[in-house]
């Protein structure tokens, strides 16, 4: 007979080990940070949660910058969600089914996201100049004036163009995916039913795609919430702070002004605000399929 | 009402057929009655959904004309058609109730609200769906599903006719006798024409008054059951129809005898059958009957199936394989059996098809 025991957990160790010092130790190494302060030569000092206190506290100095930079965080998020999801269910939707076209349309679409993020943000902010980019010139040209280094407006049009160029590609391949899904019985039925354009879409094409659009907004979410490098290369965060996302300032703190306490505290609400807004997202949009669930069990 | 006239109509996959292989539909003529029941019978392939999308419409014949009475539809769309299909897997509109569901149709066509109102409690009553009209159609069960399909096509008071392809498939096989009879029922409360595709005989034997059955891109026999079963007009009919299918047995035909190797068969008719065709005589196992020694032809037992309600003998006649009856009392025990042939049912063919009988004549 053989003895019972719990070895079978070792087969677990190579896991934890790797987990341990990708995830939990550099981790802990920050929540370290977070609670101390240092003035250099690598002294720190106990500081408890004074910075998450400092941080939290809008009329500090910490507090206002990370209250704005979130702010700028939240709209460019919910700007990006809005153009790109209904941008690429409607790309998605115009694709050819069959056919050359196919190919063609996915290999295109999938061009933008085999960029490297720095070299995005390197052809947009070319591209958005009046002297040599081709957009920048023309929209000059037209007697627009068009400056996203000095123009607050301008350089927000400029990333959120940049962004949806960037990614709507993703949401397509998705929402492409979830379309071709959809067995041809249902649009043979909708059309003996007389479904208009709009029935179909509404009635059968959005329903199927529901799960592949949970995907889509909690992963483009994540990505435009957590946006640096694109804005960093094209605007630097400003003009003045107007592009100043909670990235670019964190990097400002921790490795501009070498406040790593700081830097600490903000990285890990960062985190904490992106777990949590994936969260109530997830558990919003799959609620009414758990309670269809529970209603026919 | 309509009558339902397929005129020279043939169809082919492919831009230039350059032959006949190339066609999943061969030219056939057809007229259809208003308010009957016609299934279109055959194996995988034969031709049969390609047919029924011509009659609903979503593909359009390469060649011939589809009538409704006079009017001529081969190039209407689907929905100016008054048709409705019921496709194999259930069709269903997840995010609506079963009310939103039966509705959908008349909605699209800008009815009165009353109207859809009434109309929808009145298929949903006739298809026993009242109680679960306000549930979620996403969570019933494949053949509740398979009902609101149905429901969808009815609730139009224009549709002429139904169109169900292969619409038992997934449903569970205690439950299709029921929904089968519940498709009879409803066919004969609404004069509507049904057409039923399957490649399941009992299916198509049941439900049909008419059975069109189909080998290969062609219309072979259209009857009724019975005429499908005693007088299958094609070989491949009476192999289809039937289990086991018809037996058939290469012989030589001398007026009303049909020699077997050394054996006579005595035929009820005389038929003219040329020296160069191919000449079997056909017969199904329900007549010919296994018995005891000394009265019919000697043949060697292979094995008996016992089927429950009967019991089939697979026997070997002068080297050639047939099935036939065992009678219930009959002891098979014994080595030496003989079969009888029913004369009055025996069919001849040549070449696979059936030949008609030349003159009354013999025993």
């Amino acid at each position: 007979m053989k003895p019972y025991n719990n070895r079978a957990w070792f087969l677990v160790l190579p896991v934890f080990l790797i987990v341990a010092f990708s995830a939990i130790l550099p981790l802990m190494t920050v929540v370290n940070y977070s609670v101390q302060d240092t003035f250099g030569n690598n002294e720190f000092f106990w500081n408890g949660i004074g910075w998450f206190k400092e941080l939290l506290d809008p009329k500090s100095e910490l507090g206002g910058r990370f209250i704005d930079a979130m702010g700028r965080n939240f709209i460019f998020s919910f700007l990006i969600l809005a153009i790109e999801i209904p941008l690429g269910i409607a790309v998605a939707l115009a694709m050819p089914r069959q056919g050359i076209g196919v190919s063609i349309s996915l290999v295109l679409l999938a061009l933008p996201l085999l960029i490297p993020w720095n070299v995005v943000g390197t052809i947009w902010q070319v591209f958005g100049r009046a002297d040599i980019g081709l957009m920048g010139w023309a929209l000059t040209g037209m007697g627009i004036d068009y400056n996203y280094v000095s123009g607050v407006l301008a350089a927000w049009i400029t990333i959120i163009m940049m962004d949806v160029w960037h990614w709507t590609s993703l949401v397509v391949l998705l929402c492409y995916a979830g379309l071709r899904a959809i067995p041809d019985a249902y649009y043979q039925a909708a059309r003996i039913d007389g479904a208009s354009r709009w029935a179909i879409f509404r009635a059968i094409q959005l329903p199927k795609m529901n799960r592949v659009l949970v995907i889509a907004v909690l992963l483009r979410f994540m990505d435009s919430f957590m946006i640096y490098t694109e804005p960093f290369v094209v605007t630097g965060g400003g003009p003045g702070n107007a592009t100043t996302f909670i990235s670019i300032d964190l990097v400002k703190i921790a490795l501009g002004q070498f406040d790593l306490g700081k830097a600490a505290a903000l990285s890990l609400v960062y985190n904490l605000i992106i777990l949590t807004v994936c969260w109530v997202f997830y558990t919003i949009m799959t609620h009414f399929e758990n309670a269809e669930r529970r209603m026919q069990s | 009402m309509t009558t339902l006239r397929l005129e020279k109509l043939a169809h082919s996959y492919k831009a230039n057929p350059a032959g006949p292989q190339d066609y999943a539909l061969k030219e056939i003529n057809q007229i259809w009655q208003t308010g009957g029941a016609y299934a279109l019978l055959g194996p995988s392939g034969c031709g049969k959904t390609t047919l029924l999308n011509i009659l609903s419409g979503l593909v359009t014949p390469s060649q011939g004309r589809v009538y409704f009475d006079d009017r001529d539809v081969t190039e209407l769309p689907t929905e100016k058609r008054n048709i409705a299909q019921v496709f194999q897997f259930p069709v269903i509109y997840d995010t609506m109730t079963v009310r939103e569901n039966l509705a959908f149709p008349l909605k699209n066509r800008g009815m009165d609200a009353t109207f859809i109102k009434t109309r929808v409690d009145e298929i949903a009553s006739l298809l026993d769906l009242t109680r679960d009209l306000d549930r979620r159609a996403k969570g019933l069960t494949a053949d509740a599903k398979q009902k609101i399909s149905l429901g969808r096509g009815l609730v139009r008071p224009d549709v002429a006719a139904v169109l169900f392809d292969e619409p038992l498939t997934v449903i569970d096989p205690q439950l299709k006798w029921e929904l089968r009879s519940k498709l009879k029922e409803i066919h004969r409360k609404l004069a509507v024409t049904m057409i039923y595709v399957t490649h399941d005989q009992t299916e198509a034997l049941t439900f049909a008054d008419k059975v069109v059955v189909m080998s290969e891109g062609e219309v072979v026999q259209i009857g009724t059951p019975e005429e499908l079963f005693e007088k299958p007009a094609h070989r491949f009919v009476g192999h289809f129809i039937g289990s086991p299918g018809m037996n058939f047995l290469p012989c030589v035909i001398e007026g009303t005898k049909a020699q077997i190797g050394q054996f006579a068969v005595e035929l009820s008719a005389a038929y003219a059958a040329t020296a160069q065709a191919n000449i079997e005589m056909g017969i199904r196992p329900d007549f010919v009957t296994l018995s005891a020694p000394g009265k019919g032809f000697p043949i060697q037992i292979d094995r008996i199936d016992d089927l429950g309600r009967n019991r089939i003998a697979h026997v070997r006649l002068a080297g050639h394989k047939l099935a036939v009856t065992v009678p219930p009392s009959l002891d098979t025990s014994r080595s030496e059996m003989t079969i009888a042939f029913e004369s009055s049912r025996i069919g001849i063919f040549a070449d696979g098809k059936r030949l008609e009988p030349q003159s009354r004549g013999g025993a």
